[in-house]
């Protein structure tokens, strides 16, 4: 990529029609090709609309958007085909009646060749372990796996950039874990925004943006993010339960029970030798 | 409640129908239809009919899926045959019975229709359970693609077929839910006339027709991100291929049912 910048904003300002409020205001912010971008903040505070600007389902009142050098607001159709977004429910984003011809729906609507199509249609639905499902029915599919063949449709095309809107919010703990694992896996040099309501699927994220009231409250690091309790506060965000109790006990952060129990130990040890 | 997927529907099985070309198989299935109608003479219904069950057999569909297919018809046909064979009144007279006449035109006309009418569903009841409905779909596109130059949306129509397929178990899904959520506060979509019940629908639809445009909504906005436009640049995935069996088949219909017509 010869573009240093996978996505740019520039006093980003959005309203939707009839709305008293921005829904966006003055939001910059520049993010470099392969980062894992996480987005967090309230209902409200402008996640989703920031997605549909990056892709140019909705245009910006003042500001500029640039994504893989590209504005979404001018040329629609030349970023889509270079950003893929994986939206909150999967049943309502599957359009064909079966699984191989919901995968193969981008690269019809970029034709591309036949005979590439069928190769690619096959590669992205084995690299969501959902091979032999070809033939199956979206309602037919559990969650986790209709959000698997919404994710196979989105990495047939190749794009440089995943925006994944709340893709886990209408999951079960299972259904989450094997979304994200395969979104982990395939996302390689890909950047990804990833916006959530669950702050342990940002655990690996290099950067956290935090969104409230359309402003961006807060640029920063998962780590900086989880022990900066006046942050997490204000944006009513809540820690997942272990980093939580390693918080209340004045434990630094830890990501697994395992972590959190040496963490324990350490100090007991250290207090009783202190003692 | 239930919501089966309802007679008429497709039959994942191998045969030489479903191999066919789903273009040849629409535009066969209208010329038998239209063919149909210049049918007029017992013979004529034999050939016609023979020719239906020999492709019913050979379309390995289980046969009680036709005639799932007949049994909604039949009240249809059973109606328009003892109103033909009542009240035509032309020919000698075969029966008389007080004020009920039977006219030999009469029980003739009846017995026309209800062939006509039993073969014709019959035959598009073919068309239905030899052709995926995603190739159906295609096929359509592809045939009605000529009246795109008087602006006639032939891909969007084929998109919301596929769309309504997609759609139609997932709604039945929802239908289901809600359903059984209203008889949890005491709904009853049983009981009453059938004015009762119409009404009691209607807890029902509301929601239904809500969530519907609240996932149009939704699809729309993933369609749109998935680079769809209409149908400017497009390559289908699936590709019809038309062959010369394709091309024999629409012959041989043509002659059959002309044989038909002229018999």
């Amino acid at each position: 990529m010869a573009d240093p910048t996978s996505i740019s904003c520039e006093h980003l300002t959005f309203s939707y029609p009839g709305a008293a409020e921005l829904a966006l205001s003055d939001v910059s912010l520049k993010i470099p090709p392969g980062q894992y971008v996480g987005v967090v903040g309230p209902n409200g505070g402008g996640k989703s609309t920031l997605v549909r600007l990056l892709n140019g389902l909705l245009t910006a009142d003042s500001g500029r958007v640039q994504v893989a050098g590209l504005d979404p607001a001018t040329e629609p159709f030349e970023v889509r085909r270079l950003v893929g977004v994986l939206f909150q429910n999967p049943d309502n984003g599957l359009v064909a009646p079966f699984v191989e011809d919901d995968v193969a729906f981008g690269l019809e609507n970029l034709g591309v060749e036949r005979a590439e199509m069928r190769e690619r249609v096959r590669e992205a639905i084995a690299s969501v372990g959902l091979a032999g499902y070809e033939r199956r029915e979206p309602h037919t599919l559990s969650g986790g796996e209709k959000q698997r063949v919404a994710l196979a449709g989105l990495l047939a095309v190749r794009p440089e950039v995943l925006l994944l809107d709340e893709p886990t919010a209408m999951l079960d703990a299972a259904g989450r874990e094997e979304v994200l694992s395969r979104v982990r896996d395939l996302a390689g040099s890909r950047t990804v925004l990833h916006v959530t309501h669950h702050l342990q699927e940002l655990f690996d994220a290099d950067r956290v943006l935090v969104l409230n009231g359309g402003r961006l409250a807060a640029d920063t690091t998962p780590l900086e993010l989880f022990s900066d309790a006046e942050l997490l506060r204000e944006n009513r965000l809540v820690l997942p339960t272990v980093p939580k109790l390693a918080a209340d006990l004045g434990l630094p952060f830890c990501r697994t029970p395992e972590e959190l129990a040496a963490a324990v130990a350490r100090r007991s040890r250290d207090g009783v030798q202190a003692r | 409640m239930t919501f089966a997927r309802g007679v008429g529907q497709f039959y994942p099985v191998e045969s030489p129908l479903h191999a066919l070309d789903p273009r040849a198989k629409v535009v066969a299935t209208a010329l038998f239809v239209v063919g149909l109608f210049f049918v007029d003479s017992a013979a004529g219904f034999l050939a016609a009919g023979a020719v239906t069950a020999a492709l019913v057999a050979a379309s390995r569909v289980p046969l009680g899926a036709f005639l799932g297919l007949l049994r909604p018809v039949l009240f249809i046909v059973a109606l328009t045959f003892v109103f033909q064979v009542l009240f035509l009144r032309e020919g000698p007279t075969l029966l008389a019975w007080g004020f009920i006449e039977v006219h030999e035109e009469g029980l003739r006309l009846g017995l026309v229709l209800a062939a006509r009418i039993l073969i014709l569903v019959t035959a598009a009841g073919l068309l239905t359970a030899t052709t995926a409905p995603v190739a159906l779909a295609d096929g359509m596109e592809d045939l009605l693609s000529p009246l795109k130059r008087l602006r006639f949306p032939a891909h969007e129509v084929a998109m919301m077929m596929t769309i309504a397929l997609r759609f139609i178990p997932t709604l039945g899904e929802e239908a289901e839910k809600i359903s059984r959520a209203q008889a949890a506060r005491g709904a009853d979509f049983e009981g009453g006339g059938l004015l009762k019940r119409a009404r009691a629908l209607v807890p029902l639809l509301i929601p239904l027709t809500v969530g519907a445009f609240r996932r149009a909504d939704e699809l729309a906005e993933a369609m749109e991100s998935r680079g769809y436009r209409g149908g400017v640049g497009r390559v289908r995935y699936r590709e019809l291929r038309f062959r010369a069996r394709d091309a024999a088949a629409l012959l041989l219909t043509a002659l059959a049912v002309g044989v038909a017509a002229l018999l």
